[in-house]
């Protein structure tokens, strides 16, 4: 299908994950420092060859300054050997990240955060998503990349968890979803 | 659920691209699509035409063309639109932008709408990207939205509020009745929601933490509810009830508890409830024992709770997880300082994570046991990090070596096992230590007189073995240069002494000079003890002139001036013998340090050349010999140092076979000359000229009489007093 451009820009990414990256190499802000105890700095999912798939900002952030952690985590995270620990310092946060399938799923958060928390909450979120969409893969966060937020707006908020019941999030996301399609014009068939 | 077709077969468009190019190409053509289609009046497909938009922004490409459309779509009455327009303002707008003013009257009117879901999106965008003034402008619909009988709402609200206390500190305020009434919740996602807008409020204003301290038994109530209940399907996540609500009232207990015995008391039992009830198999009932650690080292706690605490991070410490095992480290690490004698009882399990195949790990086990590292311990700490640093992955080797040399420096148990553990350490990862290392170490060598003959064995045969190490070499040269003779004495009394001939170790310092390995540091080292072994050696003072003079010529500029000042130096050799006598350099180079390297302090630069110096030398401090008896020598020197003021430099040396004690000068000079004695250097004079003792002399000559000086010498040798005097007639330079 799209296997050369992905090979290219494999290519591209492997070029950049041979060099060695120290951990806290490179110093900048995120953001003017909040003095708060917010859990999630930024939640990011990529996939094994580099490609974003989701990016959530829980701090305003301008656009160069996102795609440059972007970058950063890109190449923090694939070159880490399977087994491994799954935190990590960067600057002056703690980036924890598990692998689920062929997708990252990357978060970044403060120096007083529950590493371990976060651990579940990247894990919820997967759960969130797989009752949702069935058996989830990466295809279907491409295709429905709206859903996947909607679906993370009602788990997350401004950082924090906002619902901590798997089955209300479910429920709250049907419900909404049947707004929608009563406005909708057409049916539309799913197809990819 | 209806995916968006026209979005998809976008989608599908953009990665059938097999190159880069193809795909700008593609997604070129769709932005004007999409751009077009903006412009058009309503034909149904707006949503799916912004969905396309922001699919491409997450390639990477500009959409900002899109921020207009997201506030018309916001400002639709159709769901379907306002939830997109609401997801684009969230990926393409943020405060900075003019843009996100025109959508705060939308967001206003819909935090008032009749249905919940159409509420939810403006709350949830606010809490996203709210500036300051559009919370000004809210916070008060917040408020009355917290109030609401709609746990859906009121659990986003509160997190909303969270938003609002953060952008503007003053508005905490406003909220704080509300929170406080939400605690009473039963509904999870609320209770959660007030949990971190109390804590919010409670960490910006002292005032307001010491109002909610009074929740602290409401607190503790929710949690043993939690810990204790049966199961409950909603919450349950591996056989812990609602971890996330857990960990963050224990957060804000913690919070509450910090510098307060009465709030620390009252959480006391509950904290070693949930410490020892909380089913540690599972990675998420570690998450809450971990929380509930930091909260019990946080807070006043009691001692036995304390113990419990450390005890948890020890068993986390041996736990299969290696996520589990780098929280503990991380953890222990924060409170090595303050508990360091509980921190001491794992030391083990520390340092054997030391060998643990993650770098993570491995990182923070290398820091805790430094700081772990004590006079009682050193020995073994030592060997430990040792063993850890020849095989520790390159980033961590500076941090190491490092940290061994500070830890090396404060607990040496000997000067013996102190220039071992330098030598080890710049054997195996002499690349990654600091330049000042060197220095250092040239440093402690010379203070530790008793083992120069030790030393120069070991390095002598380091600089066998191996002659890749910069660090080493350097100080290799150095010392052989330096006590070459103790060398090639060719007996040793802490190590087996070598056999060699002067040019086995001429051999050494030439192979040296030659390999393509040696810096050029390196080889003005090994030029520099080239040179000064010529003064301890006696039958191949040719072959080091040879050696020297062909640096003559030598590519290096710095090379070349040294090796053609040296030659210089031939000429002059009695007063090589001055430069090169092992003695003189503690007298006179501390002061002249920086013309001269040869102390071998590699990075000095060498500014003056010797011919210079020794112009200097001759003018600033001219010595002449006033008493030798008895294998015991005093030389004089003295330098004007103004119209009447005189610097007089005294050294005493001993050249017999026995130790003198008890060394004392005294001087006495003509009536109108005013004397000032400093302290002296030392008053032993050890055998064989081991060291020398210097004292001075301030003298004040304002009558400009001709000046003269008698010196009283008294020591102690072979148990007898021996006392003498000598008179100065004629000072050296005046």
């Amino acid at each position: 299908m799209a296997k050369s451009l992905q090979s290219c820009f494999f290519n591209q990414v492997i070029d950049r994950v041979q060099q060695q990256v120290e951990e806290s190499q490179f110093y900048f802000t995120l953001a003017p420092r909040e003095n708060s105890v917010k859990e999630l700095r930024f939640l990011l999912l990529f996939s094994r060859q580099g490609k974003l798939r989701l990016q959530k900002w829980f701090v305003p952030t301008s656009d160069r300054e996102r795609k440059k952690v972007i970058r950063d985590m890109i190449m923090l995270v694939l070159p880490r050997q399977p087994r491994t620990c799954n935190f990590l310092r960067w600057k002056d946060l703690k980036i924890v990240y598990k692998r689920y399938a062929s997708l990252y799923f990357c978060a970044g958060l403060e120096e007083q955060d529950n590493e371990l928390l976060a651990l579940e909450v990247l894990h919820r979120y997967v759960e969130l998503l797989d009752k949702y969409f069935g058996n989830v893969c990466e295809l279907d966060i491409i295709f429905n990349f709206e859903k996947a937020y909607f679906i993370l707006d009602e788990f997350l908020m401004g950082g924090e968890v906002l619902e901590t019941s798997k089955f209300a999030v479910n429920v709250s996301m049907e419900q909404a979803d049947t707004l929608q399609e009563t406005m909708e014009e057409y049916m539309s068939k799913p197809a990819y | 659920m209806s995916p968006s077709v026209p979005l998809q077969e976008m989608i599908r468009a953009i990665r059938s691209a097999r190159t880069q190019c193809e795909e700008r190409g593609v997604i070129q053509r769709e932005c004007a699509a999409i751009r077009a289609q903006f412009r058009q009046t309503d034909n149904g497909g707006r949503s799916h035409n912004l969905a396309k938009l922001l699919y491409v922004h997450m390639l990477g490409y500009p959409a900002h063309f899109g921020q207009m459309e997201c506030v018309r779509m916001i400002a639709s009455p159709r769901y379907s639109e306002k939830r997109v327009g609401y997801l684009g303002a969230m990926m393409l707008l943020d405060e900075k932008q003019d843009a996100s003013l025109l959508i705060t009257n939308s967001i206003k009117n819909d935090l008032s709408h009749s249905n919940q879901y159409v509420q939810s999106l403006a709350l949830c965008t606010l809490a996203c990207m709210g500036s300051a003034e559009m919370c000004r402008d809210l916070a008060p619909e917040i408020d009355r939205l917290l109030r609401s009988s709609n746990s859906y709402i009121k659990k986003k609200a509160a997190l909303c509020a969270v938003h609002i206390v953060r952008k503007v500190h003053d508005l905490g305020e406003l909220f704080v009745p509300s929170a406080r009434s939400l605690l009473s919740e039963k509904n999870h996602g609320v209770l959660h929601g007030a949990v971190v807008l109390i804590t919010e409020l409670c960490e910006r204003s002292p005032e307001t933490l010491e109002r909610f301290r009074k929740t602290v038994p409401d607190l503790v109530q929710i949690m043993k509810g939690l810990v204790i209940s049966g199961y409950s399907p909603d919450h349950d996540v591996a056989g812990v009830s609602d971890p996330f609500l857990q960990v963050r009232i224990l957060r804000l207990l913690r919070i509450l508890g910090r510098n307060n015995e009465a709030a620390s008391d009252a959480m006391n039992d509950l904290l070693a409830q949930v410490a020892t009830n909380t089913d540690s198999t599972k990675t998420v009932g570690n998450a809450v024992l971990y929380e509930t650690v930091l909260t019990v080292l946080d807070i006043k706690s009691e001692s036995g709770l304390r113990v419990l605490a450390v005890n948890i991070l020890g068993r986390f410490l041996l736990n299969n997880d290696r996520n589990i095992r780098y929280i503990a480290m991380t953890s222990l690490q924060k409170i090595v300082l303050t508990d360091h004698n509980a921190v001491q009882r794992h030391r083990g399990t520390i340092v054997d994570c030391l060998k643990d195949q993650d770098a993570s790990v491995k990182r923070r086990a290398l820091e805790l046991s430094l700081a772990l590292v004590s006079a009682s311990n050193i020995r073994s700490m030592m060997k430990e990090l040792l063993i850890f640093l020849s095989s520790c992955p390159p980033e961590l080797r500076a941090q190491a070596a490092s940290g061994i040399f500070n830890a090396a420096e404060r607990y040496a148990p000997s000067k013996r096992w102190h220039i071992d553990t330098i030598l080890h350490v710049l054997t195996t990862a002499g690349g990654d230590v600091r330049d000042e290392t060197v220095p250092n170490l040239i440093q402690l060598i010379t203070n530790t007189s008793e083992l120069h003959c030790y030393t120069v064995h070991k390095l002598y045969r380091a600089l066998l073995t191996d002659i890749s190490q910069q660090p080493l070499v350097q100080v290799a040269c150095w010392c052989i240069g330096e006590y070459g003779d103790l060398l090639l004495k060719g007996e040793c009394q802490e190590t087996e002494a070598v056999q060699v001939t002067e040019d086995d170790v001429l051999d050494a310092l030439e192979i040296v000079l030659q390999s393509h390995m040696s810096t050029p540091t390196t080889r003005g080292f090994a030029l520099t003890a080239t040179m000064k072994l010529s003064t301890r050696i006696t039958d191949n003072v040719d072959r080091i002139r040879s050696i020297v003079s062909i640096y003559g010529s030598c590519i290096d500029v710095e090379l070349q001036q040294r090796a053609v000042e040296y030659n210089q130096c031939h000429i002059f050799f009695f007063l090589m013998d001055v430069l090169c006598s092992r003695t003189t350099f503690c007298v006179f180079f501390a002061q002249v340090v920086d013309l001269l390297d040869l102390l071998g302090a590699g990075l000095l630069h060498i500014s003056e050349s010797i011919p210079r110096f020794f112009m200097l030398l001759l003018a600033s401090a001219p010595t002449v010999t006033v008493y030798e008896k008895n294998g015991v020598t005093l030389t004089l020197s003295c330098e004007q140092q103004s119209e009447s003021g005189l610097t007089v430099t005294l050294t005493a040396s001993n050249s017999t076979d026995s130790d003198i004690s008890g060394f004392t000068l005294q001087a006495a000079v003509p009536k109108s000359v005013q004397l000032q004695m400093r302290a002296p250097s030392t008053d032993c004079l050890p055998a064989h000229g081991g060291a020398k003792l210097t004292q001075l002399v301030v003298l004040n000559n304002p009558n400009k009489v001709n000046l003269k000086m008698r010196i009283r010498v008294s020591y102690t040798c072979q148990g007898s007093v021996v006392q003498d005097m000598v008179q100065v007639d004629s000072f050296p330079g005046l």
